[in-house]
């Protein structure tokens, strides 16, 4: 456990004696298997009012996300793609996370809002899966109506 | 003795204990690993002959100037080059196939065409689009012969079709970095000098790997790295014709690449210092030679031998698997020491993560050939790769592990 809770800080400041790092916990938590296995945000809203698209460069992941947001509020969430397990479980995670929030509040969520729900032990090298989602959102938002 | 029990203690590295298994690492491809020879020398160096080479008039700057143009001498050897002035130090074959391109770019006439070929790493992709862009040239890939997870040649007809009149250069890889194919070089060189066609050829994934011999390959241009092939990071080789490389303009400037500079202009240095302005990486010549060294005391016909076993054993173990696609060339075809695979609704990179939870390190992804990728239609694999140290034990570690997978997630 760490000092601030996030997963994250956890993996990077875990270095044993011999000066390589310790991965303590899981990768593959239950969450993001079970994300993974049946994503209950998948697809995309016919009625979006903001839309974007991204590649992660490593990997060649693509994540695009749809939004409708109405009276100021995100009333809904969807998203598509070819991406890990993690990048897909963050992507659920988010649609799940956005309805309710304004613009201004779903621009502010972080990596770490992601990881409290993911439960998982994400490597620096992975990290990105986890972040994908969350600038694709922010660019969609930036976009506003289609 | 098999060439992995010989040589598996020479490599400190393999002592480690990944997640708490004795590492295997398959990954080779994308870096070697290197045999405490080379370490040693490197250290050696730096301990007791470092200087600045050729202009230091001083007992270490000889002592550094000889051991880096010894190196010369080794790699003009180990690859069969006629004269060590075709001989140019680079960073690495990103940086050889850039100068090349560079070099050439500067030649090109708007509506001359640059070939390449659909399985190129974007290091053999990205140089050429920026010498078009900048001279008005086209760049044209030469298609694989079959589509989908089938693909694995190229088609030589349309090669045959798309070297016309204007094609100025043919650029290609020996052997591919996702498929392991490997190219008929000399075939395709003869084909394109028949027209008047510049070769250049990355030769990353064939050096490390199987005897290349300039005088029988006959291309123009032949890039490849040294941390390939149990050497150090930072420095690779570009070989030249000497005629070539005497037409060709510099197009990075600066100290030991001239013979005299005044304000307004300047006479370029001979071959090959020409091409190697700044200090250039000589600890790194110096760990080359002592990979070169290594190699050849196994014998490159031994190394193929026992990379070609590992390969012809790891499609066989992972063709049997469900729901495992294993790409490239069918067995039985001549193949480098890799071998892509994808699992059934696993994405690449789980694959690698999983395994890596097992100690077995493979590479996941496009492998920087994303228009490849698009052709295999998928977006990425999971690569495993061979070196002189890679046990059969290892790639049956490997399978086992893979065969594993599929309720893993």
């Amino acid at each position: 456990v760490t000092t601030d809770g996030r997963p994250g800080a956890r993996l990077a400041g875990a270095i044993d004696a011999g000066g390589a790092p310790v991965r303590r916990g899981v990768l593959y938590s239950d969450v993001i298997r079970e994300r993974w296995r049946r994503p209950r945000f998948r697809g995309s809203l016919p009625d979006a009012t903001a839309v974007a698209e991204d590649v992660n460069p490593l990997c060649g992941d693509r994540v695009r996300l749809t939004m409708k947001v109405e009276a100021g509020r995100v009333v809904g969430a969807r998203f598509t793609g070819d991406s890990c397990a993690i990048c897909t479980a963050a992507s659920d995670v988010l649609a799940e996370l956005l309805p309710g929030l304004t613009p201004d509040e779903a621009v502010a969520l972080g990596a770490e809002d992601l990881l409290a729900v993911l439960d998982a032990d994400i490597r620096p090298t992975r990290m990105r899966c986890v972040t994908l989602p969350l600038s694709v959102m922010a660019a969609a938002l930036r976009s506003g109506h289609p | 003795m098999r060439l992995d029990e010989e040589t598996r203690r020479d490599f400190p590295i393999l002592e480690r204990v990944v997640n708490g298994r004795p590492l295997v690492y398959l990954d080779s491809a994308a870096s070697s690993q290197r045999p405490r020879t080379v370490l040693e020398a490197m250290v050696r160096y730096y301990e007791r002959s470092h200087a600045n080479v050729h202009r230091s008039i001083h007992t270490l700057g000889e002592e550094a100037t000889e051991l880096y143009e010894t190196a010369r001498d080794r790699v003009q050897r180990f690859m069969g080059a006629p004269s060590r002035e075709e001989i140019v130090f680079t960073r690495g074959t990103t940086d050889g196939l850039n100068l090349v391109a560079d070099a050439i770019g500067h030649t090109l006439r708007p509506g001359d065409e640059i070939l390449i070929t659909e399985m190129e790493h974007h290091s053999n992709i990205i140089p050429w689009q920026m010498a078009a862009r900048l001279s008005g040239a086209v760049v044209r890939a030469v298609p694989l012969a079959e589509p989908g997870a089938a693909a694995a040649t190229l088609d030589l007809d349309a090669l045959d079709r798309l070297l016309g009149p204007r094609t100025r250069v043919l650029a290609f890889t020996h052997v591919s970095n996702v498929l392991g194919t490997v190219l008929p070089v000399d075939r395709l060189a003869g084909l394109a000098r028949d027209r008047g066609v510049l070769t250049v050829v990355d030769g990353a994934q064939a050096a490390p790997h199987m005897q290349i011999d300039m005088s029988a390959l006959q291309c123009d241009f032949y890039v490849y790295s040294a941390h390939k092939m149990l050497g150090p990071t930072g420095i690779g080789v570009l070989y030249g014709r000497r005629d070539l490389l005497e037409r060709l303009e510099p197009t990075r400037g600066g100290g030991e690449m001239i013979k005299e500079v005044w304000i307004d202009r300047a006479q370029w240095n001979d071959l090959p210092w020409r091409f190697e302005p700044g200090t250039p990486p000589i600890a790194e010549a110096v760990g080359l030679t002592a990979a070169i060294e290594y190699l050849e005391k196994l014998g490159m016909a031994r190394v193929a031998e026992h990379e070609r076993a590992l390969t012809s054993q790891a499609i066989a173990e992972l063709s049997r698997i469900p729901g495992v696609t294993v790409y490239g060339p069918p067995p039985g075809r001549e193949r480098g020491a890799v071998v892509s695979f994808t699992v059934e609704d696993l994405h690449p990179h789980d694959v690698a993560a999983l395994l890596d939870a097992e100690g077995i390190a493979v590479r996941a992804g496009h492998h920087c050939a994303m228009p490849l990728m698009r052709r295999l239609g998928v977006v990425g694999t999971s690569r495993a790769s061979f070196s002189v140290f890679t046990s059969p034990e290892e790639v049956s570690l490997l399978a086992r592990a893979v065969a594993g997978l599929g309720s893993a997630l």
